[in-house]
């Protein structure tokens, strides 16, 4: 019997992790090779109630997993190459736990698929844009989100033993996709033909051998006896291809020391963020602090300053807080989001950002993270809306913070009931917002906002470009569109909580598919497509009773009895 | 422009010190004069006998004097607040009544608020041109002063939109004076309220069954949760009271002038001796009963149901209600025609609150046909007046498919077209009442077809010239 875990009796979800205390990978670094190496602790499980039996993850895995790639990323810039491998025999990963799956409750499964799903896209981002190229070297059988974890690599190496074979069972085994974007990366990375992957994402037993290599579901199969050697070498040549820095430039990498945070049960504090939870309406309040002066001015400096230079502290302490509030704050529907700070300071670090991550790996870094952090938020099923208020500094990257909302409602004038004196609220857009940080689609949010459908001649985002640079006032950016609304002194405060009440009284999941439609428009990505299409499919049969109720596939695996179908197609 | 608000703008809202407001009504106010000068009373006037609210208390809402009409202070006025006020029926019963409005209820609030502050000014744009044809300066009077009220009551709704509903609020209140009765383009929401009223027959009737569904509206929303609402319905309760006075007066004085006509010559057909036959006065009544009973809606309606469950809208006189107050148990029985045969289906109680206010909204109707059965009795006349079926002539609801005669019986198309000029106003009866319909300006005259009042307004007597003409 399998019981479902209620929301409020699962403990809380820390993505603390730290090398020296993983408990299911190893981290074994080589010169410019690191391999990581899964070893799952049977008994590691993150929740109580199953046993992680043949390399088989869960959330805790994938949390160790997001840390090392970020360490990888941030610690080691000599590493271009890393090998993901399994350190146990015949046995590569068997995916995700199924008796995990089958007690978790069904905001648990969507959370741990969509966090699944961010470091696989984080694994692809490395490769592609750190110059740390991900191989997989598939030293057994990998079996459904093993194998997907494989997908996620530039190069799958399978060892050639006769009996390791790569597979997507889900379909027959649990009436369950293959979610972690196995689907999508078959035939959209793969190129596999779709009628063959129709045929391998329903045969249990996978592929194996040369009809592996020919259905191009690997790169190359390598006998036993020659494994490490060539696992090596393919690791070495693409470790050759990689334009990070060599080893003995003598480049080295920040520590991400651990994260300071300050929580209680209204709250969870940060240096650079703070979240304020109001249960009673259901949001949380969320301001992010810009810079407070201190510019670097060279390159150097920003390396001594490491994990304290204000984009990566502020970015880490988000990024952990969004992670947070997906998994454990359910109910808080919507999020309010302000900054506060200096438009000059904030500005002024962004150029240190735009100066230097073509050059230096570092800076580069700091600017995909930024960019993956968005793109968490671009997929976080919250109402998000923007408020930007005097004192606010919602200028180049950090607007892109407003822009990510659902709405942007900006205060036109001061509050007269205020007597300090100050500016107006004020959006500054910099080059920034014109694709340095894109969506999963491909577009920039304001090429989102703005979208003028694919023969669009791009007339109006060259008119925005010329807006950049400057302090932009209410009215005029609710002129310019980039605001949904301009509400002056009198009306801001009647007319926030009205809308804010409102929106809390909708259904959560009206809203959630609502606001998953409005934020992607235009072109699909397969980035895009695992979310828009794998991963919303998913969801749904994660709740029809053919894979969660009494008889479905996913509950009755392992129980010896037949699931049974309503066998209506829908 | 600024505005001495207390002055200006009598008020018991603190307008003075509410920025919010002063904004939002500088810039509608001048609207609200201008829609009052091109579409309010035809008549110009130099001065008129009015009442204005000046103040809540027993004395301030009654304060008379003779003003220019486009001088009139329409004012904001709430009854006073009872800070210990309950929500008193539907899911959040026993709880506090709210000062704000939830953003859950914005859009029905809105909604609800925004039909009743149509109806306010499209009566007066119904009413527009009757007084070029009123029957006494002391009838003339009392148009303006349901003129001016229902002008007050538009007020009293823009008041909510501007102080608790933002920015779309305004924009409500604007299109409150760019809808208008009759207007192609533009009319008013209800169906009822872009018919001209052509006769001042019909303004009687008007008053008396349409603005008493106006009644027993505010009667409903004066139970609403939303504190300032209620407070406000409840203060426009007292004003409608002088239009359904000024409605049962003026048949009550029309019917007793039928009587005594049809007595002096002995006939019903009164028309030649310039009098509205009884038979007439009943058609007018079988006319606006019926039209008025559409504007309950459907018998059963979810939307009812749910403004009831939220706590938007209650019932008439809830609190003295003897049930639960949250209906989710009861039934309650509607009246419809099944198998061409009346009969009644039990329905849940929640769905069929257009039905309970409407059987309020009758048995009220009632008492005035008993008023003027009375004069008729009185007059040693055999002839009385009656309220016609609820089935009868009706557009909306479970009745609009069918025929029902007056009496209550289901006929055919066919029974319907040839008795249908027997029980609703034909051409040949408007034609008669509109020529009747000639003005008397001279203090204490009063026009052939209907009786002069038994008293006049405020201890004034008959003979006061309540209405200065420039
Ligand atoms: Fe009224
Ligand atoms: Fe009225």
């Amino acid at each position: 019997m399998t019981t479902t875990i209620e929301p409020d009796t699962t403990p809380a979800v820390s993505f603390d992790a730290d090398p020296a205390s993983y408990k299911h990978w190893k981290l074994d670094v080589q010169g410019e090779v690191a391999y990581l190496r899964l070893d799952i602790d049977e008994d590691g499980g993150i929740v109580p109630g199953y046993e992680l039996k043949m390399n088989s993850y869960d959330l805790g895995v994938d949390i160790e997993l997001y840390d090392a790639t970020q360490r990888l990323r941030f610690e080691y810039p000599g590493v271009h190459a890393v090998v993901l491998t399994s350190a146990k025999d015949r046995n590569f990963c068997a995916g995700a736990n199924i008796r995990m799956l089958a007690q978790s409750s069904h905001p648990w499964k969507v959370n741990f698929c969509k966090f699944t799903n961010e470091t696989r896209n984080g694994i692809e981002d490395a490769s592609a844009h750190s110059g740390q190229v991900y191989i997989a070297a598939v030293n057994g059988t990998a079996a459904g989100g093993g194998y997907e974890m494989a997908l996620a690599c530039e190069e799958i190496l399978l060892i050639d033993d006769n009996s390791s074979a790569v597979s997507l069972p889900e379909v027959p085994l649990l009436g369950v996709l293959p979610g972690t974007g196995g689907l999508t990366r078959v035939v959209d990375k793969r190129r596999v033909r779709k009628d063959r992957a129709d045929v391998f994402a329903t045969k249990s037993e996978g592929a194996r051998g040369k009809q592996a290599v020919e259905w191009k579901l690997v790169d190359e199969v390598i006998p036993k006896r020659n494994w490490d050697e060539t696992v090596a070498e393919r690791a070495a040549t693409a470790a050759a291809r990689s334009n990070r820095p060599s080893n003995d430039s003598g480049a080295t990498g920040i520590a991400l020391t651990p994260l300071q945070r300050e929580e209680t049960a209204d709250g969870i504090t940060y240096e650079h963020v703070k979240a304020t939870f109001d249960r009673g309406q259901g949001l949380v309040e969320i301001t992010v602090f810009g810079p407070e002066g201190d510019v670097p001015d060279t390159v150097d400096r920003v390396h001594e300053l490491g994990a304290d230079f204000w984009p990566l502290a502020m970015t880490r302490q988000l990024d952990d807080l969004i992670l947070r509030l997906r998994a454990n704050e359910l109910e808080l529907g919507t999020w309010v989001i302000r900054t506060e700070g200096d438009v000059e300071d904030a500005l002024a670090f962004e150029k240190v950002i735009e100066d230097f991550s073509g050059s230096d790996w570092l800076v580069n870094e700091i600017r995909h993270y930024f960019k993956r952090t968005l793109k968490r938020l671009d997929v976080t099923s919250r109402s998000l809306i923007a408020l930007i208020e005097p004192g606010s500094c919602f200028a180049g990257a950090l607007l892109e913070l407003a822009l990510a909302c659902d709405r942007q409602y900006m205060l036109d004038g001061l509050m007269e009931d205020n007597d300090e004196e100050g500016a107006p609220a004020q959006i500054v857009l910099s080059a920034s917002n014109f694709g340095t940080f894109p969506m999963s689609n491909g577009l920039s949010r304001l090429g989102s906002r703005f979208w003028g459908g694919p023969d669009d001649d791009g007339a109006a985002m060259a008119k925005l470009r010329q807006e950049t640079s400057r302090r932009i006032e209410a009215a005029e950016a609710a002129e310019l569109g980039l605001v949904t609304e301009a509400f002056d002194d009198i009306d801001w405060e009647d007319d926030i909580r009205i809308m804010l009440e409102e929106r809390a009284s909708l259904s959560p999941d009206a809203l959630t598919g609502m606001e998953a439609n409005h934020r992607f428009v235009g072109p699909e990505t397969m980035e895009s497509r695992i979310f828009s299409r794998l991963t919303a499919w998913q969801n749904w049969i994660f709740v029809r009773p053919n894979a969660s109720g009494p008889e479905g596939a996913l509950r009755r695996y392992g129980t010896g009895r037949k699931a049974e179908f309503d066998r209506k197609r829908v | 422009m600024s505005i001495d608000y207390s002055e200006k703008i009598p008020n018991n809202v603190d307008l003075a010190g509410d920025r919010k407001l002063q904004r939002a009504l500088e810039s509608w106010q001048p609207n609200f004069l201008n829609w009052w000068k091109t579409m309010g009373p035809a008549v110009p006037t130099e001065d008129v006998y009015l009442r204005t609210a000046v103040a809540v208390g027993r004395e301030g809402w009654a304060h008379f004097d003779h003003v220019a009409m486009e001088e009139y202070r329409w004012g904001v006025f709430l009854a006073e607040r009872n800070t210990d006020r309950k929500i008193a029926f539907g899911e959040q019963k026993g709880q506090p009544v709210w000062q704000q409005v939830p953003g859950e209820y914005r859009a029905d609030l809105q909604r609800l608020i925004v039909i009743q502050g149509d109806t306010e000014p499209a009566s007066v744009e119904q009413q527009r041109r009757l007084g070029e044809t009123a029957p006494s300066l002391y009838d003339l009077r009392n148009l303006f002063q349901v003129n001016v009220e229902e002008g007050r009551h538009l007020w009293a709704m823009v008041y909510l939109l501007h102080a608790f509903f933002g920015r779309g609020g305004r924009d409500e209140a604007e299109a409150l004076l760019q809808r208008n009765s009759g207007d192609l383009d533009s009319p008013r929401i209800l169906g009822a309220f872009n018919e001209e009223t052509p006769d001042w027959l019909s303004f009687f009737m008007f008053t008396y069954f349409t603005d008493r569904d106006g009644k027993y509206q505010l009667g409903t929303l004066k139970e609403s949760a939303f504190d300032p609402l209620s407070r406000t319905c409840e203060f426009m309760l007292k004003e409608e009271s002088h239009h359904m006075f000024v409605g049962t007066t003026g048949v009550d004085r029309v019917v007793t002038r039928a009587a005594e006509l049809t007595r002096q010559y002995d006939t019903e057909e009164i028309g030649p001796h310039g009098g509205i036959p009884l038979d007439v006065i009943q058609k007018y009544i079988n006319f606006h009963y019926s039209v008025s009973l559409d504007l309950f809606g459907s018998e059963q309606s979810t939307n009812a149901a749910n403004y009831f469950t939220a706590g938007l809208k209650g019932r008439w006189q809830e609190e003295r209600r003897k049930d639960d107050h949250v209906l989710t148990e009861n039934s309650a029985k509607i009246d419809l025609v099944r198998d061409g045969v009346l009969t009644q289906d039990e329905v849940p109680a929640l769905l069929a609150l257009n039905s309970d206010l409407r059987t309020e909204y009758i048995a009220d109707c009632e008492n005035g046909l008993k008023r003027w059965n009375r004069v008729l009795e009185n007059a040693g006349l055999d002839r009385r007046l009656y309220l016609p079926h609820l089935g009868f002539n009706r557009g909306v609801g479970l009745f609009s498919e069918h025929h029902i005669t007056p009496k209550g019986d289901v006929v055919g198309p066919d029974v319907w077209e040839a008795k249908k000029d027997c029980w609703l106003p034909t051409e040949a009866d408007k034609t008669h009442v509109r020529s009747l319909m000639k003005p008397v300006y001279e203090p204490g005259k009063i026009a052939s077809w209907i009786a002069p009042p038994t008293k006049g307004i405020n201890d004034k007597p008959f003979e006061y010239e309540y209405v200065h003409f420039s």
